[in-house]
């Protein structure tokens, strides 16, 4: 991997720092008049999620990590890996519990998601922004209240619970937006 | 339909943007750079200091380690072999030549130019304002930035604190006695990386000034912090009653360093020896040999006044002025589109 010095720091930036690999979030050079000049930098742990801040000297440097963000379809579930496949090269990979995260909850195949791939290996799991999926199970609905105020939990066909307005059924369709796990939209087909 | 046209536009294009031509600065924070530049010769033209216009190419430059000079090569009558010339990182070295001929009090604007400085508050190339006054105690310079910033800028009046009084307010130790494993030890919440000499007393200061102090500074009044330690005295005298310190100030607005000033240091053997230090200590640091001016050095062995002299960021006073956030926002064209 590359080598890159604190003046290449920029947002964005995959590195290895204490041997996981990172990313840069925020880079913000920081120099007194006379005096030392730093890098205060905010950076992501790609595997635990957790941001740090740190400070590097001028100069300092970091070794590149090899990420990669690719887009897979979800193939299948085995109960312990989730199966996936690029659409082009139709390789597999495969994802484990840890690499899914939340993930997990919204997909059930053919789902097109973004994997990213450090040193070839999946490490996170992006789902589609929004995903149709049936309500399994929910209080019956209110006919009429369509105000959307209130709400009840529903359980979807992977497990997943998101609120629901008070007239969406068992056995409808709904739009979930992934990023933020709430109810969008009652789908008709 | 549409998505096929969208395909077939080069990428590279749409990356680079379409406006990249254009200025980042609004036309509206231009003028008002106009205006400040207007207003900035006219408080001096009425106070009787003179501009002058020294060489932004210099044979010399400063050997500060932590200033990396931009270098050209003169090609032409009497360097046919190319001559090695730098742009200037301030008009110090020309100013104080022209002080030590009988200039009396003069101020200069104009571009300095710092090579690998680039973030929010930071341009490679910036407009600087310096000015000296001969007679002046670096005490009455405080004052007179003061006066200027102040008919320019809609600030309360300024606090003065010593460097020692804004460290123990601070960040919680005394620059003065704390050992430097101390001072370490009060920087360890920042995770400096790698390289960080440890030994190295001022490193130490200067990551608890740009970490600790100077955002302690935001939202209170502006603040000179004044009596640097000797060891950052640059080319400031030293107090005549604490040689433990130096005749240095830094204004700070907003947590924002807006100017430096000194008691300027007048003695050329004197000056010789600071420069030779910060040269050994560049050397140290791995940075390339700077030879000493030795016009500088020849003019203040000759005559120099007593004076007190101070550089000040234009651009982040127009920063401060417009309430810009970044310095791309005050400058027409910034580095990545020079």
């Amino acid at each position: 991997m590359a080598i890159v010095s604190t003046s290449e720091f920029k947002s964005g930036l995959k590195v290895m720092f204490d041997n996981d690999p990172c990313v840069i979030i925020e880079n913000q050079f920081v120099k007194p008049g006379k005096g030392q000049a730093f890098s205060r930098v905010k950076i992501r742990n790609l595997l635990t999620g957790r941001v740090i801040e740190r400070t590097f000297k001028s100069g300092e440097t970091l070794e590149t990590a090899d990420i990669v963000d690719t887009d897979m379809q979800y193939v299948y579930g085995d109960g312990e890996y989730w199966h996936f496949m690029t659409s082009e090269t139709f390789e597999q990979y495969t994802a484990d519990a840890t690499a899914m995260g939340d993930a997990a909850k919204w997909v059930k195949g053919q789902e097109e998601c973004v994997i990213t791939l450090w040193n070839g290996k999946p490490i996170a799991v992006t789902p589609p922004n929004f995903v149709v999926l049936t309500i399994t199970e929910t209080d019956p609905g209110v006919r009429g209240d369509t105000s959307g105020g209130g709400g009840k939990p529903a359980t979807l066909e992977t497990g997943a619970v998101v609120r629901v307005p008070l007239f969406v059924d068992q056995g409808e369709m709904i739009k979930v937006d992934t990023r933020t796990g709430e109810y969008a939209a009652r789908v008709k087909d | 339909m549409s998505n096929h046209i969208t395909q077939a536009y080069p990428k590279s294009a749409a990356i680079r943007g379409a406006d990249d031509w254009a200025p980042t600065a609004s036309l509206e924070h231009l003028k008002a750079r106009a205006a400040l530049l207007a207003a900035v010769r006219a408080f001096f033209a009425a106070r009787g200091v003179w501009e002058v216009d020294t060489p932004v190419l210099s044979a010399a430059t400063t050997p500060d380690c932590h200033i990396d000079s931009f270098e050209t090569l003169y090609h032409g009558p009497g360097a046919g072999a190319g001559r090695r010339l730098y742009l200037q990182t301030s008009p110090e070295y020309a100013m104080k030549r022209l002080l030590a001929a009988g200039s009396g009090p003069i101020y200069q604007l104009g571009k300095v130019f710092r090579n690998g400085e680039s973030g929010q508050w930071h341009n490679p190339e910036f407009t600087m304002l310096e000015w000296y006054r001969p007679g002046f105690s670096y005490v009455a310079l405080m004052d007179e930035v003061e006066a200027l910033v102040r008919s320019v800028l809609p600030i309360p009046a300024a606090d003065r604190i010593t460097y020692r009084m804004a460290f123990l307010r601070h960040a919680g130790i005394d620059p003065s006695l704390a050992t430097t494993a101390q001072l370490a030890e009060q920087c360890a919440p920042f995770g400096i990386q790698g390289g960080a000499d440890v030994d190295d007393r001022d490193f130490w200061l200067d990551v608890l000034m740009s970490h600790r102090v100077a955002p302690a500074l935001r939202g209170g009044p502006p603040v000179f912090i004044h009596e640097f330690p000797a060891s950052q005295a640059m080319l400031a005298r030293l107090l005549p009653d604490d040689p433990s310190v130096a005749e240095r100030f830094e204004f700070y607005i907003d947590g924002v360093e807006i100017a430096n000033g000194y008691g300027e240091l007048g003695s050329g053997r004197e000056t010789h020896e600071r420069l030779m230090t910060e040269q050994r200590r560049r050397k140290r640091h791995g940075g390339a040999a700077i030879a000493v001016d030795a016009r500088l050095i020849a003019a203040l062995q000759e005559s120099f006044p007593d004076c007190a002299g101070v550089a000040l960021g234009v651009d982040r006073l127009l920063m401060l002025a417009v309430n810009a956030s970044a310095i791309d926002e005050v400058v027409a064209f910034p580095i990545e589109r020079a």
